[in-house]
């Protein structure tokens, strides 16, 4: 192990590493909204709207991120939509984590019987109080698990970034392997990079799901 | 005790083609306690669901007060307050805790003072002997507690009417006098209610009048005395004749 090239590279992998927790955070959120979004039109059944919903999410969940990446990147130019690298990535993994989302929120929604919105209706309660104060809280207690694992899973997938040239871990760990040969510390730099991103995040995702589902529930 | 609140008229409800309740009438005067009996799947439990419309009806009127009560009605919120109703399966809400189970319609949809409704509530959760369970969640109930904080939830709301559709059918048999004590000293007290229910025996004690429904129709009606006692319809006495056992030894 060089210990001098990882030093001198270390503040390059630093910054790829900002962009790529940047664009995949930035990513997630548009895909959480994207996944709200589709996750209501499912659940109250809106006619027309359901139907797009349910082929956005078969051909968004049965595609892999690198080829929706190159429609975005190379594709929609040809019918004069341009974009540049960085919101070409952030476009793919909304896109992409958007069904994801959608299915996490639907089963959450889903898990909470139908007779609880009713009873919250003979409470005298509207449609948007027995959402709020009734549906959303038990949903997102059963939503969190699956909502913490796809954004690690997103997180990961930013990996595939560095195909339309975004400077991420995943290019720099590429372009230094290929000027200097130094592919033990190179790789080692990306793996642990990456870890230090997403241990975190997975830690937060543990105290949440206990919080919320058991504390919320009682126990 | 001659002020109607609670009018229906000619009501008819279908599921597609299958009519459930065909042409039902009654009024319901204040104080009264009615108690609707009737084969299962005879539409006892849809009649309640109609009466504060959780389900859309295909025929007649229901009033409260005069103000009609239907899925399309313009202040239907205003309306349910008025009808409080308990359901067989509590539906307490699992993330909250029993205080707040009772204090959440109140505050947000009453706009009432929360210490206010608090104080109510605690008063009530003395009453039926679950004070000391207010910070509880409902999954750390029994079955009789829960219906219990569910029957407080709907009395903090003051409704005009109360609903209560098979509450202790889920209940294990040592749980059902708990709740059904409660029902009693609600009814001493002159609260107006309409009860679907399979213990007759609470049945006579309790009801001012008994309706009897088979086939989405009223086939008998009248004074728990007279009904259990000399039933005038032959689907009555065979129903009644359901609940008796005889002796093989």
């Amino acid at each position: 192990m060089n210990w001098e090239f990882i030093s001198k590279y270390l503040p390059l992998y630093e910054k790829a590493a900002w962009l790529t927790l940047k664009l995949g955070l930035l990513g997630i959120v548009l895909a959480t909204l994207v996944g709200l979004l589709c996750a209501a039109v499912r659940y109250y059944r809106i006619p027309v709207l359901e139907g797009i919903v349910r082929i956005y999410i078969e051909i968004s969940r049965n595609t892999p991120l690198l080829i929706q990446l190159f429609f975005i990147y190379y594709g929609l130019p040809k019918i004069g939509i341009r974009t540049d690298p960085a919101s070409c990535g952030v476009a793919g993994l909304a896109f992409l984590g958007g069904s994801y989302m959608a299915e996490a929120f639907r089963s959450g929604l889903e898990s909470v019987d139908p007779i609880q919105s009713e009873t919250a209706y003979a409470l005298g309660m509207s449609r948007s109080q027995a959402l709020r104060f009734i549906i959303l809280p038990q949903a997102a207690a059963v939503s969190v698990p699956a909502y913490m694992a796809n954004v690690i899973f997103l997180l990961k997938e930013t990996s595939v970034f560095s195909a339309v040239s975004l400077m991420d871990l995943m290019f720099t760990a590429k372009d230094l392997i290929g000027l200097y040969y130094k592919t033990t510390e190179s790789l080692a730099m990306l793996v642990g990079f990456y870890l230090i991103i997403l241990l975190p995040v997975s830690a937060l995702g543990n105290v949440l799901e206990r919080r919320l589902r058991y504390a919320g529930f009682g126990a | 005790m001659d002020e109607v609140i609670l009018s229906v008229k000619n009501l008819v409800k279908r599921f597609d083609d299958n009519t459930i309740l065909n042409g039902i009438s009654f009024d319901v005067r204040r104080g009264e306690v009615i108690v609707v009996l009737g084969p299962s799947g005879c539409g006892k439990s849809t009649l309640l669901r109609c009466l504060n419309a959780l389900e859309p009806i295909q025929g007649g009127e229901i009033f409260l007060n005069g103000q009609a009560v239907d899925s399309a009605a313009k202040d239907l919120t205003g309306l349910r307050q008025q009808i409080g109703m308990v359901f067989q399966s509590y539906e307490l809400f699992p993330h909250m805790s029993v205080l707040n189970n009772i204090l959440i319609a109140p505050v947000q949809v009453q706009k009432r003072q929360r210490e206010e409704v608090r104080a109510e509530a605690l008063q009530l959760l003395e009453r039926v002997g679950l004070r000391e369970k207010q910070n509880s969640f409902p999954r750390e109930l029994s079955g009789g507690q829960k219906q219990r904080v569910a029957i407080v939830r709907a009395l903090c709301m003051h409704p005009e009417v109360l609903l209560l559709d098979e509450i202790t059918a889920a209940l294990d048999p040592e749980m059902v006098r708990e709740v059904l004590d409660v029902v009693l000293n609600l009814a001493r007290e002159g609260k107006t209610m309409l009860i679907v229910t399979h213990e007759l025996s609470f049945a006579r004690a309790i009801a001012d009048r008994v309706l009897f429904i088979d086939g989405g129709k009223i086939v008998e009606q009248g004074k728990p005395a007279d009904f259990f006692d000399h039933p005038q319809t032959e689907r009555a006495k065979q129903f009644l004749r359901t609940f008796e056992y005889e002796s093989v030894k």
